[in-house]
Formats: C-alpha cells, sequence, structure tokens
C-alpha cells in the first residue's frame, strides 16, 4: 500500500505555543490531494487515534485552494515539562510519513 | 493614498540577515525597520532563568546594521521581544548592547525601551478580581502559582510600540511583544487598516520565510494601503508565490484562518494572494474583528527542579530484548538505595530513562515502543529539588545500572557504554510554562513601562 509521503511535498508537525501542537500535510498537486483525502486515510479519527488525544481536541482543517491538511491538538506534555520530549513539537509528525493510503 | 513600507530585517534577531539585502530594502524605500527577537519554541529555561539566547556577537552585528540603516535613512527601528523572553533582564541584555553600539559608533538618538515584565503581586491583584483567565488548554493558575512563579510577562499590542514612536523615539526595544505588533503598529498610526497592517505583519513576521524557497534566513519587504498590501524580498534571488506566502498563514499557527491579536482577530478565510510579478504577491480581503474587550496574553515561567543527566547506549542484545524489564527492575533496586542512603522517598524526586531507539523523541504517545534496532542510546535524566540532590542521585543510578544483573549471564557485566568521563552533566534549573493565560486591560499602554533615553 502506498504511504503518506508519497503523495505529500511537505509533513511537518511544530509547536503552535508552548501548549499545542500544529501538523501541516501539504500534498504534491490536486491528484495526490484528492486521492488520499478520498481514499480515508487521514482524519481526525486516525489523529485522535494516533496521539490519544480526545477525538473533541482535534482540530482538522482541509484547505483545498492549498492542496493542504492542516490538524492541530493540545499537547500530549507542555513544552520544556519535567518529561517532555520534544521541545519545539518538530517531529511528532513522524507517526504520519508511513501511514498507510488506501488508494491506487 | 497613504502607502507604508516595512522592512522586516530577518524573522529573528538572532538568526541574520545580509547586510547587503537590508541595504537594498532601505534604498527601495522603508517607513520602518522592525524585527522579532523572542519566541516560545525553546521551551520556558529562558524566561524562568532570566538568560538571553544568544548569540550576543550575532544580535550586536544584526543591530548593528539595522540601526545604522535607520539612522542614514531617519526611519525609525523596532525590535520586539528583546533578549528572547522579553522579561527585564532579556530587555536590558538587550538595551546594553544598543548603548555599546551608539558608544563605539558615535551615533547619537533617541532610545526607547518597554518593559513587560509583570510583578507577580500585580498579576496576583488582578487574577483575585477575575480579570486573569485561561485559555485552552493552559497549567492551572492559582493563587500559590502565582506567587511562586520565577517570572510573568505581558505579550504588547500595538499600542505601546505606538506611543514609544509618538514620544520621537528612533529605535524602540520592545519587552515581549506580539510578532505582528512589530509590523503593523507604525501603519496603524499612519492609517493603514488594521485587516491590511494585523495580516501583513503575519507574513513579515518571520522575514523571508514566506519565500517559495528559502535559501538561507534573510529580510522581507512589504508596501501597506488602505486596500491591501504588496510583498516582495528585496533579495533578488528569493520569490514569493501566492502559494508561498498564503502557506505561511498556516505556519505555527493552529488555526490557519483566525490569527487571535490583543484588540482583534485577523479573520484570512476571505483574503486573496494574487501573483503581480515573478516575485511579488498582492495581498487583499483578510478581516479584522475587533474583540469585545482588550487583553493581553500572559507568559509566565515557574522553577520545576534541577537537572542532571548521563548518556548511555546499550548494545548487548540479552539487555535490548528484554529492556523494559531491566529498567523497571532497576527501578526498584535505586529507589531502595537512594532511600537508604539520601533519605529521599522517590516521590521527592523524578528519574526518567529516555530511550532512543524506542521512545525518546514521543514519549508515552509512541506508536512503536519497542526496541527494533541493534542497540539503543539511553539518557538516565533526574531532576530533583535542588541541584546537589541530583548530582546525588544520578551516580547511585548510573552505578547500580551500570551492573544491574540479567538472567542470561552470570557474573558481573557491564551494561552502558559511556561515551564521556564523567559519565553525566548537571543540566541546572529546569523551569515550566506555567501560564497560558490573558488578562484583561483597560489602558492597553498601562501594564508596560516605557524609558526614553537621549543616547
Amino acid at each position: 500500500m502506498p504511504e503518506l509521503w508519497q503523495f505529500t511535498k511537505l509533513i511537518r508537525s511544530k509547536n503552535a505555543g508552548p501548549f499545542e501542537l500544529t501538523f501541516d500535510v501539504m500534498f504534491k498537486d490536486e491528484d495526490s490531494f484528492r486521492k488520499v483525502m478520498t481514499s480515508g486515510s487521514l482524519t481526525a479519527d486516525l489523529v485522535s487515534q494516533i496521539y490519544r488525544v480526545d477525538r473533541k481536541q482535534v482540530r482538522f482543517f482541509v484547505i483545498e485552494s492549498l492542496f493542504t491538511v492542516k490538524i492541530s491538538i493540545p499537547r500530549p506534555v507542555f513544552s520544556g515539562d519535567v518529561d517532555d520530549t520534544d521541545v519545539y513539537g518538530g517531529q511528532f509528525h513522524g507517526p504520519l510519513v508511513r501511514l498507510q493510503v488506501n488508494a491506487e | 493614498m497613504k502607502k507604508i513600507k516595512a522592512v522586516a530585517a530577518t524573522g529573528n534577531l538572532s538568526s541574520g540577515f545580509r547586510e547587503e539585502t537590508l541595504v537594498r530594502a532601505v534604498q527601495n524605500g522603508a517607513d520602518f525597520i522592525g524585527c522579532d527577537a523572542g519566541t516560545t519554541d525553546s521551551g520556558p529555561y529562558y524566561l524562568g532563568s532570566g538568560n538571553p539566547r544568544g548569540p550576543r556577537e550575532g544580535t550586536k552585528r544584526n543591530l548593528r546594521l539595522m540601526i545604522r540603516e535607520g539612522l542614514n535613512a531617519g526611519i525609525p527601528v523596532i525590535v520586539g521581544s528583546a533578549g528572547h523572553a522579553g522579561g527585564t533582564p532579556h530587555l536590558n541584555w538587550t538595551l546594553e548592547i544598543v548603548r555599546e553600539l551608539a558608544r563605539e559608533n558615535e551615533w547619537h538618538f533617541k532610545l526607547a525601551s518597554i518593559d513587560s515584565e509583570i510583578p507577580n503581586e500585580l498579576l496576583l491583584a488582578e487574577f483575585l478580581k477575575g480579570r486573569v483567565t485561561p485559555l485552552h488548554p493552559a497549567p492551572e493558575l492559582e493563587e500559590a502559582s502565582i506567587r511562586q512563579a520565577e517570572r510573568f510577562v505581558a505579550m504588547m499590542g500595538i499600542e505601546p510600540i505606538q506611543s514609544a514612536l509618538k514620544l520621537g523615539a528612533q529605535v524602540v526595544v520592545a519587552g515581549r511583544c506580539s510578532d505582528v505588533a512589530i509590523y503593523a503598529a507604525l501603519p496603524v498610526m499612519e492609517g493603514i487598516p488594521k485587516c491590511v497592517a494585523f495580516h501583513a505583519g503575519k507574513i513579515l513576521e518571520c522575514g523571508s520565510a514566506a519565500v517559495a524557497q528559502r535559501y538561507y534566513p534573510d529580510c522581507m519587504a512589504a508596501e501597506l494601503d488602505q486596500d491591501g498590501f504588496t510583498i516582495e524580498p528585496p533579495n533578488p534571488d528569493f520569490r514569493c508565490t501566492p502559494q508561498s506566502v498564503a502557506a505561511h498563514t498556516l505556519y505555527e499557527n493552529a488555526d490557519p484562518y483566525r490569527l487571535v491579536e490583543s484588540g482583534g482577530t485577523v479573520d484570512t478565510s476571505t483574503a486573496q494572494y494574487e501573483p503581480i510579478s515573478e516575485r511579488a504577491v498582492r495581498v487583499s480581503g483578510a478581516q479584522f474583528i475587533p474583540a469585545e474587550k482588550y487583553t493581553v496574553k500572559i507568559e509566565g515561567a515557574a522553577l520545576a527542579g534541577y537537572r542532571s543527566i548521563v548518556v548511555a547506549g546499550i548494545r548487548d542484545p540479552l539487555i535490548l530484548r528484554q529492556l523494559d524489564e531491566f529498567l523497571t527492575s532497576l527501578r526498584a533496586v535505586v529507589e531502595r538505595k537512594i532511600e537508604d542512603s539520601l533519605k529521599l522517598n522517590r516521590r521527592a524526586y523524578t528519574l526518567q530513562f529516555r530511550i532512543y531507539g524506542a521512545n525518546g523523541s514521543l514519549g508515552r504517545v509512541e506508536p512503536c515502543p519497542q526496541v527494533e534496532g541493534h542497540e539503543v542510546g539511553l539518557i538516565i535524566d533526574v531532576v530533583a529539588p535542588s541541584q546537589s540532590v541530583a548530582a546525588d542521585i544520578l551516580p547511585i543510578v548510573w552505578h547500580t545500572g551500570l551492573h544491574h544483573p540479567i538472567p542470561e549471564q552470570e557474573g558481573l557485566i557491564s551494561n552502558f557504554a559511556f561515551p564521556f568521563s564523567p559519565p553525566g552533566a548537571d543540566m541546572g534549573p529546569v523551569y515550566r510554562f506555567c501560564a497560558n493565560h490573558v488578562w484583561q486591560l483597560d489602558d492597553p499602554c498601562k501594564p508596560f513601562r516605557t524609558t526614553l533615553e537621549n543616547l
């Protein structure tokens, strides 16, 4: 099965302030964007499962004009707290990169 | 029709720009030069400790060029979030550099500094009046935690900067400050609508980050008018495209369309981005929705303890295949030893095994926490109420772990490959962000203290 990174030109995570994380998934082109979005493989439910955050806390934006999906969640641990693992939040997108996409 | 030309020196004062780009940007016509110097991205340490994030020489070089160009052209220079965290010590660090530059270059100008550090007692009084309220998500803030916090800053909007400019300041050094306000203050004062000035500020605040391909940090420029703004990188090797500019509004924002600022929210969902050349983009159509109440964001940092760490590799496959059990049984042994020798209950400190090769980067949300490779990197991480206690706990943990047994091996084994002697280091104080709140103000300038100096 193809993986998400094969459809995108950018997958990143980053702090949106010390208390939230935001993920930007920018697709290569309209075709890649449509394939992934119609596959149902990239959803708010999935993000809620991967990052163990309540579904209601997942903000999921589909920005058609940029062929981009933006997802924001509360941080599992606030930035820099004693048990934080990633102060900038720059590696949280890791599990999304090889996401299996149910598309041709 | 009145137009204002804004120049952003770079995205962060410490990251730099090319001298020739700034010179060109000012020659193209500029009404002011702005630069953001801070962020909370690098965690609570800087706000908590009062230490600036340098490098000092790099910051000085960048300030020298900005002030030189500003004075030559007779236009103001505005620096926000001085010294990284924008507290009083960070502001003073930056002001000292500016004074040093004035002396060395025999420059004479009017310097305004705006202090945004908020005394704990003042914040507490406002909190008890119900004027300090949490955003979501936020750490719990209460009377005791406000009293005990190391430092609070309030993030100023455009108004204190405008006041300083009206007093004739040629260089404004602001404490904690909205990135957008650095670039919106002067244009709004000159009659540019907030919907234009705030949206332009958001694009400008990261310097050249809004270009299609950023080869290195550099300047950015925008021309603002009543209906919109044109953004064009002053570096001829860079170009903006409608996609690159629109995409930049996503960066570091939880919501791609709503940019919440002191005094109101910029709604960019109706914005249009049109190419007007190979390198320039015209942006228009954002809306500014005024807030019912004027609020400023509060940031705070509290001391969480003192950290000591050890770095070690583990390469023995027999340990790796039972790493969780190994560390669980090690933890039980060292907790007992610490209790016996230091009289410290395990709740008096935190001991974390950070396992690179398993879940070092993502911690408890890692979907694949099992070890799959042939080695792991281990950080033994101790946080205790004082540095001496953390430093006392650390050798108990690493020395016990070094020889901790596994069933498959008889005799004394050495489990950790330490790359260093000594194997670890004291990391100093650890802070945590203790507030994500807003403070309702009657006067947007009131808690910010402006001082003028003639250099």
